[in-house]
């Protein structure tokens, strides 16, 4: 098919997108990979949408670390991300993320902000930055706020990103000196979205663990994370087990679902070497 | 004039040697020519709006909101195109039993399938059609929708085709000796329920026509993606009223096939009537998403087989009972019974036996039709027959190996004729398994997967032998009455300058017929390939022909064309000789030039001699023949096919976990006979292998009870892809067929024939110490979780 865009503009700053996306009303659409938007537009799932191109403003894009803190822009590709020395000490869950998400193509033209916005719960990076408590920076009309990453994901393809704001970084604490970060995941082939995954992160202060693919939002499994820091297995699969609940689909049931969370949880914590 | 293939050091020995493409350069460079690459003056695009229901009356369409589109041009519903496009029924005459009901272009009052074009909408654009067909407005009243295939023939299922009766299109029983009695009697009996999973073939390239009709010239074209340019040239002229002589079908480049793009499509039919109502050229290209919903599906089927052996291994007897559910209508013109019956005549293949029974059973339903894709049939009675043999063999305590030695074929016993009547000229069953053996170290696999089982890591081996179709006669379309050629035709030229033109009625999809015709064309003649330009894909040019399927390019089309070269070559020795006064039996042509045989002594270039034949025709003797131009045809007629075998090895991990699958390693040892470009035929097996691990692990089309297709983009259709293939060693036996010179059987179907059955039983190799068993596919992770009972829900 052939997509029926509404317009498209290219924005020189983050003000003049900001202005374009106020234009445009609830037909405004941030542009920048296009890795799931323009598959979605040459579909016509989605028609008529004034684009706004964010690619091209400088600044968005990058990793940095002050104050204790990682900063991602928003605008960094995936392939940029899984080489960055920053993220692969400081967040390399991220990086480990980077080598399930699809292919090549994509990942040299897609980025994390993007990734972030769409907000599919079967796609890697937003069960990542649930699990690093990371929080996201978003930029409106007006002016600037923050939103915890809890706060963040609402439904499916639905985030706090109010219409008129651009998601222009995530920043995360970098990491500890004993931090674990682990995600594991069970596919279908290499690249397609996994049938469910699990992100483990352990600071001295707990698990966090996240599931994708098994919900509307990647979920916090706090039931399962408090068995985690009590030292429990057993617990934490079953509590895990309880706490979600994934539909079927052609690829696989809720049951397989659930039940492969459990199988990874139990991998994962054998290879952190199973103490809390 | 025949060929010493036996000596590898002949002259001009192109023939058995990987020789480059004459494509690949300009195919990879992006200088091929699809129909979608063609622009055409006053060219207009057309887009089908299809029914999204799967069973409904029509009762309006109101096209005036889609005519307000700038750029919609006409809007078009079933009974504007049946005005000028007659339907077809799809049933031949030695499928006995057989009934489809007329289809038409586009469907008149009542649509049967989800996808099934309901009106089309032509414009300026692709876009503008496109917006024009959001806008028909189509009235539907929802009729009961007949989906399951077990269920088709109940009494209380609704009949989708009132005129036929009942949901039976054929059955087909097939019995030999006294199968029951055996089984009673004998040591060991299996039985198991086996499916095949509703699946299609993904072309790169998707379906694409472009047609015109020139009216003051009274000729319509059609630039097509197809397998088959002469059958379309008649069907096109049948269901449009035109003369067969005044349908030109043209196909250049296509981006692969694998027999979806040999049948007769409604949207492709009603793009030439459109064509023709218009005066104008009309474009459709099928878009990934219709393509799914139209392009045809394949291997929808669910066995009860049983399987009678002795003490011994002795197989006594099959019993098969095949079912499968074809979609709402038969496919014209080669029907959606050959799937099925091909079932009923490939089980139990390999394997010396002598009482058998099989039954296939072909029933409609409100979802895409099903027909003929690659390697028809055959993954399914493969399985079946290689899943019963396996099972027996665990039942017996014996080797998977050694109870196929205990039966199949011996390999001097042929000719022979197989219990479901098929005739095989010879076969190489046990030198296969031989070569298979070594090529994979069996024993030291078996140790491999010994030692892996000690540290809980499944593995697990399975073997898979197999029969495969080639080379057809008229017996397989023609005696039924479809005007599809079984013979082939090669007209090769030489010009002034001593390059040779070749023109074939075998057609290139991108699986390198161009490359086999041009070897088997320069060794005939005496040039080097890249001396031979070949043409093929266009009716008013090359020689009649039936084109690409059934693994008939290279037998068929290429011996026709080794016929044609070599007249050619005797043409072009008696004018050498009459230049040379020499005689022509004391000639040869090698590399461009003609030579003295005995010495190999240069006498003349054969640019020299096109020079006086075409120039200076004045300097030869007056009478002398000077044709340089042959044509020959060839059809097989000593059997109905050329039977090839093989044999497929699978080794693979399952975590039993997670219940995926992980494929380690894939052999195959193939006998293809006369092997011309020893390259394109691993590269053939190999890419049906790809294809047959689709179909095993990857591939199903859902449907939901409404007949909703829940799965048609590439995102939720899996096809295998290389992260998960695994190496794959090709072997060969060569037992040539004496049926031509060339001796050059089909390779197109063996790699997707035996794979799913390899795989089947390494899985089950795998799982078998733990009790578990999978025979549905494809083995899904989920699957074989649930074999195993891991999953508490």
């Amino acid at each position: 098919m052939k997509a029926s865009a509404g317009g498209y503009a290219r924005a020189s700053d983050l003000r003049h997108a900001l202005d374009l996306l106020g234009q445009a009303g609830d037909a405004g659409r941030v542009l920048v990979g296009g890795q799931s938007l323009i598959a979605a537009m040459n579909m016509r799932l989605s028609t008529g949408d004034m684009l706004v191109d964010i690619s091209r403003i400088s600044g968005l894009a990058g990793v940095t670390q002050q104050d204790g803190r990682l900063r991602i822009g928003a605008l960094t590709r995936h392939a940029d991300l899984g080489g960055d020395p920053l993220v692969g000490r400081h967040a390399p869950l991220l990086a480990q993320a980077v080598g399930h998400i699809a292919h090549a193509a994509i990942r040299n033209r897609g980025t994390i902000g993007g990734a972030l916005a769409h907000a599919d719960p079967a796609a890697e990076f937003p069960a990542c930055v649930l699990a690093l408590d990371a929080t996201m920076h978003l930029e409106g009309p007006d002016g600037a706020r923050d939103v915890a990453v809890g706060d963040f994901f609402i439904d499916v393809f639905e985030t706090a990103i109010a219409e008129g704001e651009i998601l222009t970084a995530i920043s995360l604490p970098v990491a500890e000196p004993a931090e674990v970060q682990i995600l594991k995941e069970v596919a279908r082939r290499s690249g397609d979205y996994a049938l469910a995954g699990l992100c483990l992160v352990r600071r001295a202060a707990g698990v966090r663990l996240s599931a994708l693919g098994v919900g509307s939002v990647p979920v916090l499994a706090q039931g399962a994370m408090a068995a985690l820091d009590a030292g429990d297995i057993d617990a934490a699969v079953t509590a895990l087990r309880a706490e979600l609940d994934p539909q079927s689909d052609t690829q696989a049931s809720g049951g397989y679902r659930k039940h492969i969370a459990g199988v990874l949880l139990r991998r994962i914590w054998d290879e952190i070497g199973g103490t809390a | 004039m025949t060929i010493p293939f036996g000596n590898p050091n002949r002259p001009n020995s192109y023939i058995g040697k990987t020789v480059p493409r004459p494509n690949a350069a300009r195919l990879v460079e992006g200088r091929g020519r699809y129909v979608d690459d063609m622009i055409l003056p006053r060219m207009v695009h057309v887009v089908y709006v299809r029914s999204p229901m799967a069973h409904a009356r029509i009762t309006g369409i109101d096209t005036a909101e889609a005519l307000a589109v700038k750029g919609v041009l006409r809007v078009f519903t079933g009974a504007d195109i049946a005005k000028v496009c007659t339907p077809w029924v799809a049933v031949l005459a030695h499928l006995k039993g057989l009934k489809s009901p007329p289809e038409h272009a586009i469907a008149v009052d009542r649509a049967c399938w989800v996808g099934e074009p309901v009106a089309a909408v032509v414009a300026t654009t692709r876009a503008a059609a496109e917006d024009g067909a959001a806008l028909v407005d189509v009235d539907y009243d929802p009729l009961p929708v007949t989906g399951d295939m077990m269920t088709a023939l109940d009494a209380d299922t609704p009949v989708l085709h009132a005129d036929m009766g009942d949901n039976l299109a054929f059955r087909r029983l097939h019995e030999e000796g006294d199968v029951d009695a055996v089984m009673a009697s004998a040591h060991k009996v299996v039985s198991a329920r086996f499916k095949t999973a509703r699946h299609t073939g993904v072309t790169l390239e998707p379906r694409s026509i472009l047609v015109d009709w020139n009216a003051p010239e009274g000729q319509l074209t059609a630039w097509h993606a197809t397998q088959a340019p002469h059958m379309m040239q008649t069907v096109l002229a049948e269901h449009l009223g035109l003369p067969e002589g005044r349908v030109r079908v043209i196909c250049g480049d296509v981006g692969g096939s694998y027999g979806i793009k040999v049948h007769v499509y409604p949207d492709e039919v009603a793009t030439a009537a459109i064509a023709k109502i218009m005066g104008r050229p009309v474009k459709f290209i099928a878009d990934r998403l219709e393509s799914f919903t139209t392009d045809i599906h394949a291997r929808d089927h669910e066995i009860a087989g049983r399987i009678a052996v002795a003490e011994d291994g002795e197989i006594l007897a099959f019993d098969i009972d095949d079912w499968t559910a074809i979609g709402a209508y038969s496919v014209y013109p080669r029907t959606s019974a050959i799937e099925g019956n091909q079932v009923v005549n490939l089980c139990g293949g390999p394997y010396d036996f002598k009482d058998y029974r099989a039954q296939t059973t072909v029933v409609f339903q409100n979802k895409t039709p099903t027909c003929q894709y690659r390697a028809v049939g055959h993954p399914i009675a493969v399985a079946v027959t290689e899943g019963l043999v396996d099972m027996a063999a665990a039942e017996l305590g014996m080797d998977p190996v050694a109870i196929r030695r205990r039966n199949m074929y011996a390999d001097d016993c042929y000719p022979v004729t197989s219990p479901a009547k098929m005739r095989f000229e010879g076969l190489s069953h046990h030198a296969s398994m031989d070569k298979l053996v070594a090529l994979m170290d069996y024993d030291a696999l078996r140790a491999d997967q010994a030692e892996a089982r000690k540290k809980g890591i499944h593995r697990g081996i399975g073997i898979a032998s197999f029969i495969e179709l080639t080379n057809p006669s008229p017996f397989m379309y023609g005696i039924g009455g479809a005007r599809i050629s079984a013979q082939d035709g090669c007209t090769v030229r030489m010009d002034p300058d001593g390059s040779l033109v070749a023109l074939s009625g075998v057609t290139e999809q991108g699986q390198g017929t161009e490359a086999m015709l041009s070897q088997i064309v320069a060794e005939g003649v005496g040039v080097p390939p890249a001396q031979v330009r070949i043409i093929t894909g266009d009716t008013q040019v090359t020689p009649y022909g039936g084109g690409t399927w059934a693994s008939r390019g290279a037998g068929i089309g290429g011996e026709a064309a080794l016929q044609a070269a070599l007249a050619l070559k005797a043409a072009i020795l008696e004018v050498a000789a009459a230049m040379l006064q020499a005689q022509a039996g004391a000639l040869d042509i090698r590399d461009g030039q003609v030579v003295d045989a005995d010495t190999g002594q240069d006498r003349l270039s054969l640019a020299e001699l096109g020079r006086i034949v075409y120039f200076r025709g004045d300097t030869l003797p007056k009478g002398l023949p000077r044709e340089l131009v042959q044509t020959r045809h060839f059809i097989t007629s000593e059997y109905p096919f050329a039977f090839t075998n093989g044999v497929q090895a699978s080794y693979l991990e399952v975590d039993t976990d997670t219940g995926i699958v992980t494929l380690l390693k894939h052999w195959c040892v193939e006998d293809c006979g006369r092997i011309i470009n020893p390259q394109l035929v691993d590269e053939q097996i190999r890419g049906g292998i790809v294809q047959g691990l689709g179909g095993a692990l990857f591939e199903e089309i859902h449907y939901d009870a409404e007949g909703q297709l829940l799965n048609g983009s590439m995102a939720d259709y899996l096809v295998p892809m290389a992260g998960e293939m695994p190496d794959m060693i090709i072997g060969h036996v060569e037992t040539p067929t004496l049926e031509s010179a060339l001796g050059a059987k089909g390779a197109g179907e063996a790699g997707t024939a035996g794979a799913p059955a390899a795989v089947m039983n390494a899985i089950n190799d795998a799982l078998r110490p733990l009790g578990a068993q999978v025979t549905e596919m494809p083995f899904t992770p989920e699957r074989i979780l649930r074999a195993l009972g891991r999953i508490e829900d």
